[in-house]
């Protein structure tokens, strides 16, 4: 595992969400350390995006506590984790179809000039991130309506990027895109890593995460189910604690190593 | 609100460099990679034709059906009667249609959510009759008086945001009730006379009145406006290009700035030459046009109107943006509410009196097609508010023609309906090319 600092930036202990009937996350622990991408992989449904949307603020934890650089805090809105430094790039990507590039990048946080909106400098910034990122659009000044699929999402990233945040959390970021534009996806996550940010990456895409993360997390039916170092786990590892083949992957794995040592 | 698509990148080669970034770096190539197709248009007419027809296709009609509805009926109805062009008749619409105009304005808000407010013609019908027991049965200063009706019209237009927002009725229904309940409201407060008549010699009706005008009838007055206008849109652009090249980013070229300001220059001029040939311009007109700028500016230009838009555009988006999505909500209809008052008070105006059909008959029709016709879309998210202006113009010189036919109420409504049938059929196709061009 590259560097890592001794507190986390973020940590979640024991968090149970609930909808009604549905338990969808039951006494989650995770942590993500500075300058480190934590991928959280897992069936569907198994409460990924609920976990991370519990960070973002969308819905508020019903039990737990979520720690922010050590402290405890609380998330109740979208406002106070935009308030701590998390960004949160949707799967469902939360961008204004009849707002230009500009305005999308900057809603909700618009440059002002003596109390008016400075579509100027905004404008400028907003080039000069995307240039910065490699990423092509026609133009910052065309409703999101008229990009494709790939370039809204790269858009959405850029977006994240925008508040300078600690942590930034990408759920499913390649699920839409093709080959060059994952490229660029992975090699943008990379980026953030070497900015010292913090990194949740959601995926199902094993080779995207053994590309980029250091560590993955497994969820299954809402539990944790085995946190794994990237460099040193295999992808049948990983894809057992997902699927539930064994019902504790690390215990099967630390049953592996023993039976390795007494060789 | 994103006018400035419509700008020419500079020519790499040239003087302004649209790069930002120094041009030895090569992470600076990708944004300036312009698609042609959508962006870039050559300067002079052509360019001009070409980005009008790829508009057209998209299903971007602008004011292109105003313009051309606006000619029709200008034509139909001076065939009809030939004084329907004449001064007094155009200056007649252009007082009028400042009335109807304001709930429009309210409206568009409302529209820009995706949202209905039917309770516009009835609170304007109580705002004047509030208005009117004020100053009559309680013999107040009439200011405050009008002070108080618009405060009721924004206090009914929150209530009702607030049964939309916070509760979760659909607004179209929270509205309808209110358009059944202030009306009943309003004849209650009129009681078995029906009619208040209200001192026209003083106080906001004074100033609301027909032969009111903007610096008493001066020749110069209607100039003066005109030139205001025009030497601050020409200001304003310039002052804008001036900030793009500076910061190195898209600029509008200087033959389509002088382009458009003179078209508005030949506009407005026009139009102050014409209603100086009639009596002048109307003070309800003056404040109708101050408002249009004054909304147009807090639309674009502030994070409020920007709310308003991303509300519009995607509840959930806004919401993760951190947008207070129900505070957003209660303001729009509490700013439809305040309009509305405001109408209410330019109707008092228009009769000196507050009356039982105030605010009533095709009122609410009137406001609402007027704000559709010019462009405001009814599904969210799409429009100015410049659409109240030309909207009225359509539906008001509609009016005006056919009171000056002497056509009875039976047709008018039929005719109002059908105007605004098709004003909606308009936005609908419209919004079905966008989609089909990947624009909605
Ligand atoms: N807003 C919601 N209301 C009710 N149930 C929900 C909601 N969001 C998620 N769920 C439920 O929670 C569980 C986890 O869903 P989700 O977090 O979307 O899984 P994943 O992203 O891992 O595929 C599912 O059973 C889903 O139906
Ligand atoms: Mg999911």
């Amino acid at each position: 595992m590259v560097h890592v600092s001794a507190t986390p930036v973020l940590a979640l202990r024991g968090v149970s969400k609930r909808f009604g009937a549905v338990q969808a996350l039951t006494d989650v622990e995770l942590e993500v350390h500075p300058g480190e991408v934590v991928a959280l992989v897992g069936d569907n449904g198994a409460g990924k995006s609920t976990l991370v949307k519990t960070i973002a603020g969308v819905h508020p934890i019903d039990e737990g506590v979520i720690e922010w650089e050590g402290k405890p805090v609380s998330i109740n809105r979208p406002h106070d984790a935009q308030g701590l430094g998390v960004a949160t790039v949707y799967q469902d990507l939360a961008l204004c179809d009849n707002l230009d590039v500009v305005g999308n990048l900057y809603l909700g946080r618009e440059l002002l000039h003596r109390g008016v909106i400075d579509e100027v400098s905004m404008e400028k910034n907003a080039r000069e991130l995307l240039s910065t990122l490699s990423i092509r659009i026609p133009s910052v000044r065309i409703p999101i309506a008229s990009l494709s699929g790939g370039q809204r999402q790269v858009v959405a990233i850029a977006r994240a990027l925008i508040g300078d945040p600690k942590v930034v959390i990408l759920d499913e970021p390649t699920a839409a895109l093709g080959v060059e534009q994952t490229a660029q996806v992975l090699d943008l996550v990379e980026r953030l890593r070497e900015r010292n940010l913090g990194v949740i990456l959601i995926s199902h895409n094993m080779a995207d995460v053994k590309a980029v993360a250091d560590t993955v997390h497994v969820l299954r039916l809402g539990k944790n189910n085995g946190s794994f170092p990237v460099k040193t786990t295999s992808h049948e590892e990983i894809i057992a604690a997902i699927t539930g083949a064994t019902d504790n992957a690390v215990t099967r794995r630390a049953g592996r190593r023993d039976a390795e040592a007494a060789k | 609100m994103s006018d400035t698509s419509k700008t020419v990148q500079p020519d790499p080669g040239s003087e302004h460099q649209n790069t930002v970034a120094p041009s030895d770096d090569p992470t600076a190539a990708p944004v300036t990679v312009v698609d042609p197709r959508l962006l870039i248009r050559d300067e002079g007419l052509k360019g001009y034709v070409t980005e009008f027809k790829r508009k057209v296709k998209g299903g971007e009609l602008g004011s292109l059906p105003v313009v051309i509805g606006l000619i029709v009926i200008w034509t139909i109805f001076q065939l009809q009667n030939d004084r329907f062009l004449s001064a007094d008749n155009l200056s007649n619409i252009s007082y009028y249609m400042s009335a109807t105009g304001m709930l429009a304005i309210g409206l568009v808000f409302v529209l820009l959510l995706g949202e209905i407010d039917l309770s516009v013609g009835s609170v304007s019908g109580l705002a004047s009759t509030v208005f009117a027991v004020f100053v009559v049965t309680h013999g107040m200063n009439g200011w405050l008086a009008l002070f108080l009706a618009v405060l009721t019209g924004i206090g009914i237009g929150a209530l009702q945001g607030w049964f939309f927002a916070r509760i979760g009725v659909p607004a179209f229904v929270v509205t309808l009730a209110g358009f059944l309940g202030w009306n009943g409201l309003m004849l209650w407060l009129l009681g078995t006379s029906g009619t208040i008549n209200i001192p026209a010699d003083q106080g906001p009706i004074k100033l609301l009145g027909q032969s009111s005008f903007f610096m008493d009838q001066a020749i110069i007055g209607a100039y003066l406006l005109a030139a205001l206008g025009v030497l601050s849109m020409l200001v304003g652009s310039f002052g804008e290009q001036r900030r793009r090249k500076a910061a190195g980013v898209p600029f509008r070229p200087t033959s389509e700035i002088l382009l458009r300001v003179g078209a508005l220059a030949v506009a407005s001029f026009a139009a102050a030459a014409v209603l100086n040939n009639a009596s002048g311009v109307s003070n309800a007109l003056v404040i109708f046009l101050a408002a249009l700028v004054i909304v147009d500016f807090v639309l674009r230009r502030t994070t409020y109107g920007r709310k308003v838009f991303a509300v519009g555009g995607g509840i959930e988006a806004a919401r993760r943006a951190g947008i207070n999505v129900p505070m957003v909500r209660i303001t729009v209809f509490a700013i439809s509410g305040g309009f509305a008052a405001i109408g209410g008070m330019f109707f008092a105006g228009q009769t000196a009196s507050a009356t039982l059909n105030a605010g009533g008959g095709n009122t609410l029709m009137l406001a609402i097609a007027a704000a559709v016709i010019g462009g405001t879309s009814l599904f969210g998210g799409r429009g100015t508010v410049w659409s109240a202006l030309l909207g009225m113009l359509v539906i008001q010189s509609i009016q005006t023609g056919l009171d000056l036919l002497n056509m009875n109420t039976s047709i008018q409504y039929m005719i109002t309906g059908a105007v605004l049938l098709g004003a909606v059929v308009i936005d609908s196709v419209s919004r079905k090319s966008q989609k089909a061009a990947g624009r909605a």
